[in-house]
């Protein structure tokens, strides 16, 4: 049998609620510290206790690590789900269960392992019973480790790490390890082919999940107010902010230059967090779709009154309640129009833990230099699963507190200035904040129509002037968003647009169409909304370009259509929405199902539309191109008269 | 209402902050005239002027309704938000901690209270925000032409709703079970009283509940309502005359007041608040006292007005997050952002 060396997936079936997060983090930080590339998925139930639950592991020497379809080793400990777990082994892959399940093994093409998981524990005298389960789980750990050479020593470092350093509980957990590991030494035969070997593929890297990288980020970006309310998959973002704080902004008096408020409702959440926002201190909630929801008054006030406020939305899979323990990024366009009423929202979509960290520091200034809400789409794959990443890295800018004026602002300008006016020809106007001693400081902030000095209007003509500013304050502020990240395939003839925690299973997607069919794909990851002048030209470079995301109804490709009308017919739409972490197959799948080869083809040839557009073409070089091209070229005018 | 007017050089009618009353009056009022609104703003404006507040001191907010345009007619040198319907409660509440030392004056109505927003009303309660929440309770929503609110009595005839079925909503026991730390009831038609609670309430360090009654003459001031001036004039039982002594004032009491006629209360900043009892005496810092003195006024069909309950000893939700002296708002990147080294740290800190 030959072996396959770090390039197989191992997924665990437990029941939620039993303990096995432990075990499943140790398996993955093993394998990392092993210096192998590798990602951890927790697929769970909406439940506390007792649904099945799978955590699926994918080791990969190439450095793809999205999640695999198939499952090459599966370890069964749940009776319930015993069965459907034995049926989703790949053909010669392995079958580790506890053998305390007395159902049919009903595949002869897979290696069979029995563990006695039980019998061990029982025989650990010091294992409290109360512990039993708990510490079960790390016997599949330690059978596993000898069946496919994970190093002993790094377990025992990931259990260092995740009990802190406390002897008790990690003697106890790795003696189970150990036994179990003995147990297979002395029981098992080897009878798969799968194997680690120590690589240094991880050297220099971090594994965190998006949830703290965010809340650490916005420490560094001197959050100073959050309010959330609890809910599922954003819960830990705030959790983390409170824990992080007092370490990080420890001050030696004591006194606390930030606070957290765990609000009513979401509605309330936002409520305080644009109250404070408004009041001059950096704000931020956190939450996820259902939220959101209740969230949306709030962000039309702050939409049109203008005041800076940070909401990450950590995307689970709706509508309604949805499945809420499931990933997605069904709240694009939702986020995009937030409000009744005209809006645009000004949208930062991190793709890895490293940029949950920098959007959390570069989302505070962006909000308070372009005076409105930011929103911050990470989604659960991201939020609550271990990633590897690259070290948080300091922020390499200053604070950006955008257009305030003080007291000794306002005495040289002799107090003349309105809240809403565009002095500088931006749509960005000045602020004052509550607490400003100059007599001319004060305004009154209102949802209702204002003129440029804040007072109540309901004329027309400020009304449509006002608007207009929000418009081109909103375009305007593309140059401040970060740029999207190419991937480039040389001689592409076809792109692909993704956004978020996708990238993973697109690039593996990239590389196998490529190299099984020969599609040869750029691949630009948008990392923000307004789009940037990149995202404009890797538009207008492709005929076809696969639009890929996890929701039902093409959120961002509708978004790009309407950014976009002169380009709509070159977008295709590739998007899935089971609640998964993405993985290369429906990418893939979606790509081949929607490829024109033709499209691609002429695009290098020319042959097949010289003819086809033979009636309008006027040089050479525009016969080469598809008919709608040609539309392309003329309202590319429109979209720049939009933009100004 | 006369006000002489300042004259260059004149310092007459300047009080210890260096400002004239005009200083703490708002763009021209758009409601109703007679309005019970107005005439509350009028003592708000009157109540700041007289404790020297400095307007800049001061943050104002209110919520969606009739009540929530008052605050442009009051304290144009203040900085205010008109939020949105039923959720000053949570602008406030974020805002006040941007410096811990401005009060809060918000001003809401019955709907804006006792309906949409009565989640976030019950909540700033238990939080103990540091601000005067005023309800200028009318028992109609006025904005949208004449509908029952959540404090209309049942029973009540409005011209095109018919008879109200439903029982009121009680905004001070509301209040009280929610444990704010000051609740009173004062009448629009009792502008002394209600200038005098403003004082006390502005005085008082957390949350301090002004429900006011205040008839609502274009909706809801037939003589048989219970929230229009003749109802209010007639049913009306004040549980005690209020006065506000200013800090460092010396208390001048009237020769007829004996002993046991009247109690004092200490409020934080050195002020004090008399109580001067009528027929009974009665405790403002006795809860259960309150929440009696509310159910025979409900049984009998008073208007019970006074302060009916504070308490000086619970800690504002500013003080409970022991916040630098700083006003945070002040703070900037030194104070704010973690330095070069804390990045190392964290870096270690995860696998």
């Amino acid at each position: 049998m030959n072996k396959i060396v770090n390039d197989f997936s191992i997924t665990v079936g437990t029941k939620n609620g039993s303990g096995s997060s432990t075990a499943n983090n140790t398996i993955l930080r093993s394998i990392f510290k092993m210096g192998i590339p590798v990602s951890g998925k927790n697929l769970f139930p909406s439940n506390i206790q007792g649904l099945p639950t799978w955590y699926t592991i994918r080791a990969n020497k190439d450095g793809f690590i999205a999640r695999q379809d198939t499952n090459d080793i599966v370890i069964a400990i749940n009776p319930d789900s015993f069965a459907k777990d034995l049926a989703s082994v790949t053909p010669g892959g392995a079958f580790f269960y506890s053998d305390d399940i007395k159902q049919p093994i009903t595949r002869v093409d897979v290696a069979i392992y029995p563990m006695p998981i039980k019998a061990i524990v029982r025989n650990d005298p010091n294992v409290p019973s109360d512990f039993r389960d708990l510490v079960g789980n790390m016997v599949y750990v330690g059978v596993l480790a000898q069946m496919i050479n994970m190093d002993l020593e790094k377990i025992l470092a990931a259990l260092t790490f995740h009990f802190k350093g406390k002897q008790k509980p990690i003697d106890m957990n790795f003696n189970a390890v150990k036994a179990g590991a003995e147990y297979a030494k002395t029981s098992l035969e080897k009878k798969d082919p799968f194997y680690l070997e120590p690589m240094n593929k991880t050297d220099g890297l971090i594994m965190a999940d998006g949830n703290t990288a965010a809340a650490i980020g916005s420490i560094f970006g001197g959050v100073q107010f959050a309010a959330w309310y609890p809910i599922t998959p954003a819960s830990s973002l705030a959790e983390s902010v409170i824990d992080y704080l007092p370490v990080l902004r420890k001050r030696e008096d004591g006194k606390k230059t930030y606070a957290i408020v765990q609000a009513e409702d979401e509605l309330a959440a936002l409520g305080m967090t644009v109250g404070a926002g408004w009041a001059g201190l950096r704000a931020m909630t956190s939450t996820s779709g259902p939220g959101l929801s209740l969230m949306t008054e709030f962000a039309g006030l702050a939409y049109y009154a203008e005041i800076p406020v940070v909401v990450w939305d950590v995307q689970r899979i709706g509508p309604s309640t949805g499945l809420p323990t499931r990933t997605s990024q069904g709240d694009l366009t939702f986020t995009y129009h937030i409000g009744h009423g005209d809006s645009h929202s000004v949208i930062l979509l991190p793709g890895d833990i490293s940029e949950c960290f920098d959007f959390g520091w570069q989302s505070l200034d962006l909000a308070e230099r372009i005076q409105t809400p930011v929103f911050v789409l990470s989604d659960l794959d991201m939020g609550m699963n271990q990633w590897m990443s690259k070290p948080f890295q300091y922020p390499e800018t200053p604070m950006d507190r955008g257009k305030v004026l003080w007291e000794n602002d306002l005495e040289e300008i002799k107090g003349n200035w309105g809240r809403y006016l565009d002095k500088d020809g931006d749509g960005i106007p000045y602020r004052t904040i509550p607490g400003n001693k100059h007599p001319m400081s004060a305004y009154f902030t209102r949802g209702t129509g204002h003129d440029e000095y804040a007072k109540y209007t309901e004329d027309s003509t400020m009304y449509i002037k006002n608007m207009e500013r929000l418009k081109s304050k909103h375009y305007n502020a593309q140059k401040f968003m970060p740029k999207p990240i190419l991937h480039s395939v040389k001689g592409a003839t076809v792109g692909i647009i993704a956004f978020g925690s996708t990238e993973n299973a697109i690039l593996e997607a990239q590389y196998q169409i490529e190299k099984e069919h020969g599609i040869k794909a750029d691949f630009l990851r948008i990392r923000a909304i307004p789009f940037t002048e990149e995202v404009t030209k890797f538009i207008e470079k492709y005929d076809q370009i696969f639009v890929v995301e996890m929701n039902r109804d093409a959120q961002m490709q509708q978004i790009l259509i309407t950014e976009y009308p002169q380009h709509a017919m070159r977008f295709k739409s590739v998007a899935h929405h089971d609640g998964l972490p993405a993985s290369a197959k429906w990418v893939r799948e979606g790509i081949l199902a929607n490829y024109e080869k033709d499209a691609a083809q002429k695009k290098i040839t020319g042959k097949k539309t010289v003819a086809k557009a033979k009636p309008v073409s006027k040089s050479k070089k525009e016969a080469t191109k598809k008919p709608v091209k040609k539309v392309a070229a003329k309202s590319k005018s429109a979209v720049k008269s939009k933009r100004k | 209402m006369t006000e002489a007017l300042p004259m260059a050089g004149a310092t007459a009618n300047v009080n210890l902050a260096g400002l004239t009353k005009n200083d703490y009056r708002g763009a021209p009022s758009t409601l109703c005239q007679g309005c019970g609104h107005n005439s509350i703003s009028n003592q708000i404006i009157a109540a700041l002027y007289e404790m020297n507040t400095v307007p800049e001191d001061v943050m104002k907010f209110s919520g969606i309704g009739c009540s929530s345009k008052s605050p442009t007619y009051f304290l144009n040198r203040t900085f205010g938000f008109n939020s949105l319907h039923g959720r000053m409660p949570s602008i406030a509440t974020g805002a006040l901690f941007a410096n811990a030392k401005m009060k809060g004056i918000g001003v809401s109505g019955d709907g804006d209270s006792a309906s949409i927003g009565m989640g976030q009303f019950k909540h700033v309660m238990r939080r103990n925000v540091n601000m005067v929440y005023i309800v200028e309770n009318n028992g109609v929503y006025g904005l949208t032409k004449g509908q029952f609110s959540a404090t209309a009595e049942r029973g009540l005839q409005l011209k095109k709703q018919g008879e109200n079925p439903y029982m009121p909503v009680d905004i001070c026991m509301e209040a009280l079970i929610s444990n704010a730390t000051f609740v009173a009831r004062s009448f629009a038609g009792n502008p002394k009283q209600v200038k005098e609670l403003l004082k006390a309430a502005i005085a008082h360090e957390g949350i301090a509940v002004l429900d006011i009654i205040s008839p609502c003459v274009t909706f809801n001031d037939q003589a048989n309502a219970f929230h229009s001036y003749a109802w209010g004039k007639d049913h009306e039982q004040p549980l005690h005359e209020i006065s506000y002594i200013a800090p460092r004032s010396e208390i001048m009491l009237e020769r007829e007041m004996e002993e046991g006629e009247i109690r004092e209360v200490s409020m934080h900043d050195g002020s004090t608040v008399i109580l001067k009892n009528l027929e009974k005496s009665y405790d403002p810092a006795n809860r259960y006292e309150a929440m009696r003195v509310m159910e025979e006024a409900r049984e009998n069909n008073w208007l019970v007005t006074g302060l009916l309950y504070i308490n000086e000893t619970k800690p504002t939700l500013t003080t409970m997050y022991d916040l630098v002296d700083t006003p945070l708002n002040r703070l900037t990147e030194a104070d704010l952002r973690p330095d070069r080294s804390a990045i190392d740290k964290v870096n270690a800190l995860m696998f």
